[in-house]
């Protein structure tokens, strides 16, 4: 069985995806548990195919016995290895989160939304440990199509979003796959290991710049990069809480992540490479700033979110694009704690809104004392991601900071800085709304403040527990961002870092 | 320059073909020709991958009894056209899903004009 572990952690969601709609004929708690089940067995595979690859080196997994320039072949190294345990650590925590929200939906609805939800896993998973730029597609498909239906679950605005998505979503994968047939058509290969080796001697050919230009705007718009992030806002806000809790804290980040793969570790970062990582920086410098004034001109809670992730993926972005070891180290530190930090607030916003139906931000007034444990995490989050030590945060945005002064490139330190002042104004509001600020008087003369919490728990404890872990673990992943970095990540870049 | 199009000249068509269904997603505003126009960005890629394929005086690439085997130039690359397979049945997906959405969206706004469903939606 061990053999086979890199296979596990994509068919195990896929197939059981696929045996969903029938099974909840049966029972709804049966596929409840079944999904949870699969979930839990993408991640120990993920985790432990990370180990065999941090112990032995890179794993690879030819599909069906075929060698790897003919045959699709599944590579698990530190990197691969490392994100599919972030996603599938998600996709656990996040179908336990769902269950108190489907608990009044019919069973059908029920069946089909544990279905989606394992065909958006096995996609992203998918994209994860592939070896092949075609199959890549595949997979970015698969998961996209789940995520538009998943989106469009959340009512007829939601519906709209999606739709819109899902035209700015297929045109870009569109341009990826057009981007592919142009390296396809001059090497006659589509596995990466492969691409990687044929491609220097043809770097300078202007298919080769035409393929770079279309994989970079096709993956930028998967990933939200300004300005090609028009569709998220509208699709994180309208879209239900776990739903959004899952891709808000992945799904951009694993199209970040095969960017990353594609243009470090096939192209090799040279020839017209440098000169798109160039205009990435700047795009992505723009972005900073634009998303993080626009998350404070927002009234709800929610798009703010929404606004302050299109922000948050051009740090990402600002990363990969310094093309250094501390910029990168910053770039792949962020896509973790973002991935939690984001994943937190995001799971906060659904609890606190399932709980007492408030979505705007002045309808805080008073929520610590009425979800105290909620609002707990919730300071943590935002703490996070204004980069306060020591939360993850802090350490990420500092490699950041560190990779620009290496490269010299003062003008993105001061938007860094800049930023980090933006989004602490953004967060304080929320803070002061939930913590501080007195109720307004209301026509009866009374101060309506929220409720205090009722006897018994503030939350149902499988909503409030992936909450807390995440809070938690906000706070572990900063103060072991040091252990996370010598284990785990100077194994992902594309060169030796120490 | 007369060269360089009318040896590609297939190439060329496909590269209009694509604009064209880039120019529909921009220009229309109602949200069924949009699906229509990004139906026809994906067939302009799928005629673009089988024209990488295609040889001069190539034929089918099945080992028939008694032709020579290792005569690369014979056949026509059959890996295109099992990708575009692929890629096509993404494509159907993708139109489902999309028809789908169209459906609940005519019925809730009873207009398929993107500036109507937008507009209506914002209150």
């Amino acid at each position: 069985m061990t053999a086979h572990l890199p296979a596990l952690i994509v068919i195990s969601p896929l197939a059981i995806a696929l045996l969903l709609p029938v099974l909840v004929r049966l029972s709804a708690e049966l596929v409840r548990v079944v999904a949870i089940t699969s979930a839990l067995i993408s991640f120990t595979s993920s985790i432990g195919a990370l180990k065999y690859a941090l112990a032995k080196g890179n794993w690879h997994y030819f599909f069906g016995g075929w060698p790897a320039p003919w045959g699709i072949e599944y590579v698990i190294d530190p990197l691969a290895g490392g994100m599919a345990v972030l996603v599938s650590f998600f996709s656990l925590l996040v179908i336990i989160y769902a269950g108190p929200y489907l608990v009044n939906k019919p069973a059908r609805e029920k069946g089909y939304f544990y279905t989606l939800y394992l065909l958006l896993t096995a996609g992203l998973l998918g994209i994860v440990v592939t070896g092949d730029v075609f199959n890549l597609y595949v997979f970015l498909e698969i998961s996209s199509l789940a995520a538009y239906a998943l989106i469009a679950s959340g009512g007829h605005r939601a519906t709209v979003a999606a739709f819109r998505y899902l035209l700015i979503g297929t045109a870009a994968a569109s341009f990826y796959l057009l981007g592919i047939g142009y390296l396809y058509a001059i090497t006659g290969s589509l596995n990466m290991a492969d691409l990687s080796e044929l491609l220097p001697p043809l770097m300078d050919s202007r298919a080769v710049v035409i393929a770079v230009a279309l994989i970079v705007i096709g993956l930028g718009i998967k990933m939200a990069l300004f300005p090609l992030h028009g569709w998220l806002p509208d699709a994180y806000s309208y879209a239900p809480a776990p739903v959004i809790g899952f891709i808000a804290a992945v799904m951009a980040k694993v199209s970040a992540y095969a960017l990353y793969r594609v243009l470090y570790f096939v192209l090799k970062a040279t020839g017209p490479v440098s000169l798109a990582l160039d205009v990435m920086g700047w795009m992505a410098a723009a972005g900073i700033l634009f998303g993080s004034i626009m998350a404070i001109l927002q009234r709800d809670f929610w798009r703010m979110l929404a606004y302050s992730s299109v922000a948050q993926m051009c740090y990402i972005a600002l990363g990969i694009s310094l093309a250094n070891t501390m910029g990168l180290f910053g770039a792949l530190l962020h896509i973790l704690n973002h991935a939690v930090t984001k994943g937190c607030l995001f799971l906060v916003a659904g609890s606190v809104n399932w709980q007492t139906g408030v979505r705007e931000i002045h309808r805080f007034v008073k929520m610590s004392r009425r979800m105290p444990l909620t609002m707990g995490a919730f300071i943590i989050a935002a703490l996070s991601m204004i980069g306060l030590p020591p939360t993850a945060g802090f350490f990420s945005k500092w490699y950041l900071v560190l990779g620009a002064i290496q490269s010299g490139a003062w003008a993105f330190v001061i938007v860094l800085a800049l930023s980090s002042l933006l989004t602490a104004v953004y967060f304080f509001r929320i803070i002061e709304h939930a913590y501080f600020k007195e109720p307004l008087k209301g026509k009866d003369g009374q101060r309506h403040a929220t409720e205090p919490a009722k006897e018994g728990w503030e939350l149902y404890p499988t909503m409030l527990v992936p909450i807390l872990i995440l809070g938690i673990g906000i706070l572990a992943l900063g103060i072991l961002s040091e252990q996370v970095i010598t284990h785990l990540l100077q194994f992902a870049l594309p060169w030796r870092a120490f | 320059m007369l060269t360089a199009v009318a040896g590609y000249i297939n190439f060329w068509l496909i590269a209009i073909l694509l604009l064209v269904g880039v120019y529909g997603i921009i220009a229309t505003e109602n949200l069924l020709k949009k699906l229509m126009a990004l139906n026809v960005i994906s067939v302009a890629i799928i005629l673009f991958y089988l024209n990488l394929g295609q040889k001069a005086g190539s034929t089918v690439p099945i080992l028939l009894p008694g032709a020579e085997v290792g005569v690369v130039n014979a056949y026509a690359n059959p890996l295109p056209h099992t990708l575009m397979l692929t890629a096509i049945v993404v494509g159907v997906a993708t139109t489902g899903v999309g028809l789908a959405m169209l459906y609940k969206i005519y019925h809730r706004y009873g207009s398929l004009e993107e500036p109507d469903v937008l507009k209506e939606m914002r209150q």
